[in-house]
Order: structure tokens, then sequence, then C-alpha cells
């Protein structure tokens, strides 16, 4: 299957300010376009995200978020920037990395489960048969248990994935998770126009 | 599981412990006879193993798991490892590996149910001049085609032991195709010895130096300088001046014969008839450094040569060139113990052979410190090749103005080279440094020559353009490998052989080692899946970057060099492979999900992608 692969430059280009803020476009110039998602991750990320606290109310002046938890909108429309928390443990999980590729300009995969896998990952030393077997019909109390298979319910993978192994993706922003600082010193590089960079010591986990 | 008795356990213990001083530097000797009595390492025997060295249990078992000729299940009665380097895969062994298989009734990988047999790869055995190659309980079998394999199928089902075996199966040959001041002059045992105490340590020192010998096992350090370093650091401690007195308990010296770089196998040849000249070597070093003990560290591919290197090594005791008062001087005693390694590539490295001699796993230690000045048990140890040490006793002989003389400004002396893959008459082949490529070609009689990896997977891949550079320090360094490719190989595949070798080698300490060995595996393994795009070789290059700069010994830092020469001298072998899209997943999405739909029985629109 193709992908979309032109990157095209962030519609606006901010003039460049000091390290943490944020200018607003001038006039009524059109807002950057956010979506986000989880995957199979803890919704921790996202909690980073809102821990960028009163930064909040700089960012929505310049950005107006589309599909995000915080919306509720269920799919994406044209973006400028996809945020995907999570990895792929499933095949909705690919339904929804894929449309985020499709309508995103630039896909930043956020946290350890996104860019490894991460905790849910701990699940691929075990063969899936077995833990479903486990978990729906040895134990105890379940007599004549099922694995549930209600075509609502997303099919599991044998193994969970990192997203670079399903869509391309431009930035990967590490860390289990990020701290709010980091997340909003990457954000604002990127709505500045530069590179984004993090230092050290928004990089290490110890 | 084979279920063991804890008396059975003990019973089979004592005596293994009674060979073995109650020492922790022991442990992996010991491991290694409990695999060798059961098959596997019993969890009851670590039990009893960690309580009799007083260590945790988790020391035990994380040792028995670091090795890979150690297990924690068992494998079979017989257990068949073949060789996996490109020179076995060139001479068929994928194939004679499914060929034996089938006839033993074994999946690749797995044991039998009965127990019987387990066939399996293992890392670049040292046979490449006559692979197709594989270990059965640790014994080298050479030149497997149909028909031995025929024969040992039928040994295995009438259960003969090993050591009953017809010698033919495991005959290894020396191959030596030209011999030079190394391999071709006669040496008797002693003279070297003689040299040295006649002329005195510090002269000694001064004609290794005058000799301008580097060291033999890849990087190329000046020996004299690292003996003078190891020496410098016992003046700092101790204030005294080198080699006044004797033997002192706590400096070592050690062979380094783990030979484990797929496409090496001279240390093989020097040990196998050249063994004096080499503890002879050793037994220099240690005059010179003031050492009484030293160690051979041979790996466990070569264990077969353990017997003999025993018996060199007594008669060498008993004609007063090692023990107490060597050749009669009352202040000079050495002597000379051999460790088995258990299959790991990363034990060459000399800090991680360290490690594994101090009974624990293969870790490279943070350098520096280096080892000569805290190596063994936090002691001054000299670590150098073993044909480095060769090289030393003929220096000790014969003089360091006479070494010099051979090879070129920066490279003297001579250089052993292990030539395999394309070509008439591979083998050992001694020249002076500074031969072209294009010679050592013709000498070996390749047929077509495309390519050559020089020095293995870790070295440099040269293209026939190149055939005009030298095998010297100052153009092309080599430890010794030299694997030729014909126009008709991919060498494509080749890279992905070695990329798999450093995946399964990497001991796992360093992230960027860990995880970029793999995922260099990944993405070769995508690419042969036909499922590989532009953005993959990218992704490539600046993995090679980051396991080049932040690796933590190297082995990860050399780990992208098959990768990254062959993307420079034959792109060509990648694109031709590429899918014409920017991206492509790193798996089968619709695959991975058959598990869970035959689980559920689904096969509604969701249930595919
Ligand atoms: C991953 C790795 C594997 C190595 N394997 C060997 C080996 O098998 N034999 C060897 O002599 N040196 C090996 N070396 C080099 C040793 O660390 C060390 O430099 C060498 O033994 C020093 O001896 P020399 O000065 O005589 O060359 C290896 C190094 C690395 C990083
Ligand atoms: S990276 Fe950490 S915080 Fe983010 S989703 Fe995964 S587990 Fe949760
Ligand atoms: S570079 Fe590889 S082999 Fe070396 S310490 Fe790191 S993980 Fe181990």
């Amino acid at each position: 299957m193709s992908e979309q692969s032109d990157r095209g430059p962030l519609p606006i280009p901010l003039p460049p300010v000091g390290e943490g803020e944020v200018v607003s476009p001038a006039g009524d110039a059109k807002k950057i376009r956010i979506a986000t998602c989880s995957l199979a991750g803890c919704f921790g990320c996202h909690m980073s995200l809102l821990d960028i606290d009163e930064r909040l109310f700089g960012l929505i002046k310049l950005v107006e978020f589309d599909r995000t938890p915080l919306t509720d909108i269920k799919h994406c429309g044209p973006c400028d920037v996809g945020i995907v928390e999570g990895g792929v443990c499933n095949a909705e999980n690919v339904h929804v990395l894929k449309e985020f590729r499709n309508t995103c300009k630039v896909l930043v995969a956020i946290g350890a489960c996104a860019i490894n896998g991460g905790v849910p990952a701990m699940r691929n030393n075990i063969d899936l048969w077995e833990c479903f077997q486990e978990v729906y019909q040895y134990e105890g109390g379940l007599d004549g248990g099922q694995v549930p298979n209600d075509p609502e319910l997303p099919l599991p993978f044998d193994k969970v994935h990192p997203i670079y192994e399903v869509v391309r993706v431009d930035y990967f922003l590490p860390g289990c998770p990020p701290s709010g600082d980091a997340i909003w010193k990457f954000l604002t590089d990127l709505l500045n126009g530069r590179e984004p960079k993090l230092d050290y010591e928004m990089l290490h986990f110890d | 599981m084979q279920q063991f008795e804890f008396s059975d356990i003990s019973r089979m213990l004592t005596p293994i412990f009674a060979r073995h001083d109650v020492d922790a530097s022991r442990l992996l000797q010991v491991l290694l006879e409990v695999q060798d009595a059961c098959h596997f390492i019993p969890s009851e025997a670590i039990d009893q193993i960690a309580a009799h060295f007083d260590v945790p249990r988790v020391n035990v078992e994380g040792v028995a798991g670091f090795y890979s000729f150690l297990s924690t299940r068992p494998v079979g009665e017989y257990r068949i490892l073949f060789s996996d380097n490109i020179t076995d895969q060139m001479l068929g062994k994928d194939e004679l590996m499914l060929y034996l298989c089938n006839k033993l009734w074994v999946e690749p990988g797995k044991v039998s149910e009965d127990g019987l047999v387990s066939v399996a790869s293992t890392s670049c055995t040292g046979l490449c001049d006559q692979g197709p190659a594989a270990l059965v309980n640790g014994w080298p079998l050479t030149n497997l085609d149909r028909n031995r394999l025929d024969l040992i199928a039928e040994l295995i089902r009438s259960r003969k032991p090993v050591a009953d075996w017809p010698p033919m199966l495991f005959e290894v040959a020396d191959n030596i195709r030209r011999s030079d001041v190394l391999l071709g002059q006669p040496f008797e045992p002693g003279a070297a010895m003689r040299a040295t105490l006649a002329r005195g340590a510090k002269e000694t020192l001064a004609e290794v130096d005058k000799s301008n010998l580097r060291g033999r096992g890849g990087a190329g350090f000046k020996t004299a300088s690292k003996w003078s370093f190891c020496h410098a650091a016992i003046v700092e401690e101790e204030g005294s001046m080198i080699c006044d007195v004797g033997g002192h308990p706590e400096r070592y010296i050690v062979c380094n014969a783990d030979e484990g770089e797929p496409g090496t196998f001279k240390d093989r040849v020097l040990l196998n008839s050249y063994a004096d000249l080499v503890f002879e070597g050793m037994t220099v070093g240690a005059r010179v450094v003031g050492a009484s003990k030293g160690f051979l560290y041979l790996r466990g591919e070569y264990r077969y040569l353990l017997k003999q290197l025993e018996s060199v090594l007594q008669k060498r005791r008993e004609a007063g060139l090692l023990g107490d008062a060597i050749l009669g001087r009352a202040d000079f005693s050495f002597d000379i113990e051999i460790h088995l390694g258990a299959g790991a590539y990363i034990c060459g490295e000399e800090s991680a052979l360290i490690e594994s001699l101090e009974g624990r796993r293969g870790r490279p230690r943070n350098r520096p410190p280096f080892p000569v000045t805290h190596g063994y048990k936090g002691r001054p140890t000299v670590v150098d090749n073993v044909e480095t040490f060769a090289c030393v006793a003929k220096i000790a002989e014969r003089g360091g103005a006479w070494f010099a003389a051979m090879g070129t400004a920066q490279s003297t002396g001579t250089k052993l080279l292990s030539i395999s893959g394309d070509c008439a008459t591979p083998g050992i082949y001694e020249y002076p440094f500074g031969v072209t490529v294009r010679q050592i070609l013709a000498d070996c009689g390749a047929r077509e020559p495309y390519a050559v990896q020089v020095s293995g997977p870790s070295g440099t891949l040269i293209s026939w353009k190149e055939f005009d550079r030298r095998i010297a320090f100052e153009d092309l360094p080599t430890a010794g490998a030299f694997m030729v490719f014909q126009r008709k190989r991919d060498m494509f595949q080749t890279a992905r052989n070695f990329v798999h070798f450093f995946a399964h080698e990497s001991c796992g300490f360093c992230t960027p080692c860990r995880v970029g060995t793999e995922l260099q595996k990944k993405i070769m393994d995508k690419i042969a899946s036909g499922h590989g795009t532009a953005s993959d070789l990218e992704e490539m290059k600046s993995l090679g970057h980051i396991l080049k700069t932040m690796s933590h010994c190297g082995l990860g830092s050399s780990a992208a060099n098959p990768v990254l020469d062959t993307l420079e001298k034959f792109p060509d072998v990648y694109v031709r492979k590429l899918k014409a899209l920017a991206f492509e997943p790193a798996f089968d999405l619709d695959g991975a999900l058959e598990t869970a739909r035959k689980m559920t029985g689904r096969d509604d629109d969701w249930a595919h992608l």
C-alpha cells in the first residue's frame, strides 16, 4: 500500500521568537490544525500534553484542534500536524494511523509506546494464542469461556509494533511520557518554523 | 523437560567441583562441564552452583543465559550446530542443514521429540577453508556434503557415541598455502627464552620496540607500547624497576584466542601446529612485564584443540620452559592456564574477555582504565593476539631489526591471512605486509573476483576497482580474514548475513548497539522480502551513524560497516530490490492478524487489512 510521502512546509511560517514563546500570526491568518490520537498507549502522553498548563491558552490562539480525544471529533480533516501516542496493537490502530498519515502534513510519534512499542509490547514475548486462552478459557471461573469474536472488537496483531513500521513518521518525541516542557519546546519549535530540537535535559530518562 | 533429582545433580556436580577451585572465576568452566554432562544447565544445578560459589543465583543464571553454547533448556543428546558464516552459506549450508533435518525428523532450531537430536545454526566456527562446517557436541565436522550427512544421520540414529564416530569426519586440515618467517622457518622450543634471558628483560622490550611490531588482533596497537604501559603501571604502584625481581603473582599475560571474527581461522592453525611458538611468546612477555601467570582464552569452537594444547604445556613444563625456575632461573616462574569460551564473539574484545576469564558475562568494561593498568582481577594485564605472541617469540630469538626489515614502514613483519570464499585454494597465506590484493587473489586462484571482505564483517569491503590496494595498517588493516566473492554473488546477501551476525552477537549492554543492530537486521530482512523502499536506505545510513558514534565498544561501532560499505560500493544491489514506493510497512499487516482470525473464527471485513 502506498502512503503520501510529500512533506510540505507548514502553511504559515511564523516569525521566529525567543524560546518558549509563541507569537500570534498577524491578523486572522489561518490557524494551524493539530490532530492527536492514542493507539496502544495509556493516555499518559496526552496527560503530559495537558501539563503544559496555562501555556495552553497561548497555544489555542495559534492552533485549532481537529480529531483528538479532547474534541471528540471522529475523523481527521486535512491537518498540519498529527500527534500519535501509543503503538499499533490491532487492526483498528492501523486504520486510525493511516487516516492520520493521509491527512496530516507532519506526523509525530510521541512517547515510548509509539516509538518502540513500549509497555504494551511487553506482550510480544508471549504467544498470542496462549495468552488469549489463558485469559478467556483457562482462568478459573470461566467454564465454557471463549475468545470474544464480535466484529466490533478490533482484531489484535500477533505482536505490538512501533508506528514507524506501519507508516512513515516525520518526528519522534521520546519519553514515557515526554515532559510537558519537552512537548512545549517541540511544538513551539515546530510552530515557529524551526527544526525541533530538545536538549539533553529534556531527553534523558533517569 | 528432563527431570533431575536433587541427589542426581549433586552426584554429578561433586566431581566437577573437585576439578575446580572454589573461586567464582571458575564459574564458566563449571557450567561448561554441566552442559556436557546434562545437555543443558538444570535449574537445580544452578541453585547448587550458586551455593557452592556463594554467589547469588542470578549471577549463575546470567552467565548461563549469556553464552550461546550453554542453555537452560535441554538441547539434543546430539547437538549439531551448523556454521552460519557467509562462506558456509555459499557452500550450500542452508540446503544441507534442511537435508539433515529432514533425515532426522527434526525442525531447525528445535529438539527432536525423543530428545535425541537438535540442529541449529551458530556463528562462524573458523573452518571456512573446509566448509560447510558444523559442530557436533562441540567437535568440528568439516567438508560436509550429502554423503557425510547420510552417515552422520545414521550414526545418530544408531546412538553411536560421538567419540566412536569415524575420525575422517573430524579431520581439520591446516591448509598452509604460503609460508614465510613465521610458518616457514623451524623453531626450537626454548630458543626465544634463552635469548631473552641472555639479553635481559629491558633489552628484550627494546628489541620488541625496535621491531615496531603492532598487534595482530585488529586494532594494530604497538605491542612494545602496551607492554611498557603495563610496566609503568607496576612501577607507579611499587616504585620498583621492571623485572628486577622475578615473576610477580599479580600481573597477567593473556593470549586472546577467541578468534570470533567470521572468516578468520589463522589462530586455529597457529594453535594446532605452532603452539610452542605462541606459548614461548607469552613466556617472553611474562619475563618482560614480570608476570607469573598467563591465560590462553580459547574460543569454545576450538575446544577440540584443548587436549593437545594441554599436552604441549605439560611438555614445556617438563623441559623447564614453564613452571618454577624457568631454565634454571630461580627468579623466574610462569605458568599458563587455558580457559574455554562458550560461543560469544564479544569475548574477543579484551575487557569482555577479562570479564569472561573472571567467570562472568562477557560485557565490555568502561575504558579507561585499560586492562594494562586494571585488567584481570583489577591487576595490570597484557592482552595480545595469538599471532602477536608468535611474532614476539621470533623477535626475541632473532632481534627487532631483523623483523623491522620486512613489510612496510608502518607495518613491519608478515601477516597471516585466512583466505576463503570463491577461490581455488582457500587456506592460510603468510605475506610480508604491503602485498596487493591483486597479488593475493592471483595466488589463491580466485575466479573472476568481484569483491573482497577484508578483516571480516567489522572490517572493510573492497570492490574490484580497489584491487591494487595493499594489506598494511597504512591502507587496509586486517586481523586476517580475507573472503573472496565472485561476480555472481549477491553482495546484498553478504551484508545481510553480517548484519544478522552482529545482531546475534551484540552483548546487549548498551542501547545503540542492542537496538541498532536489531533494527538493521529488520530493515535488511524487509528489503530482502521485497518490501524495501528508498526511505529504508536513508534510515540505515542514519542508523549507521548512531552505531558508529554512540556504541560502548568496537562491536557496535563496526556493526554498520557491511551496510555502509555495500551502500557505497554496490548501491545497485539495493536499488534493484527496492519497491518504487516511498514507504512500505515493515511487516505483512494482514498476515499478522492471522492468529487472531483463527482464534476468533472471524473473517469479516474488519478482520482483514
Ligand atoms: C568485538 C571485538 C572482537 C574482538 N575479537 C578479537 C579476537 O577474536 N581476537 C583478538 O586477538 N582480538 C580481538 N579483538 C581485539 C581485542 O580487543 C584486542 O585489541 C586484541 O586482543 C589486542 O591484541 P593485539 O594488540 O595483539 O592485537 C576484538 C575486539 C572487538 C571490539
Ligand atoms: S509512552 Fe508512556 S505515557 Fe505515553 S502512552 Fe506509552 S506508557 Fe503511556
Ligand atoms: S556496543 Fe554492543 S557489544 Fe559493545 S557493549 Fe554495547 S551492546 Fe555490547
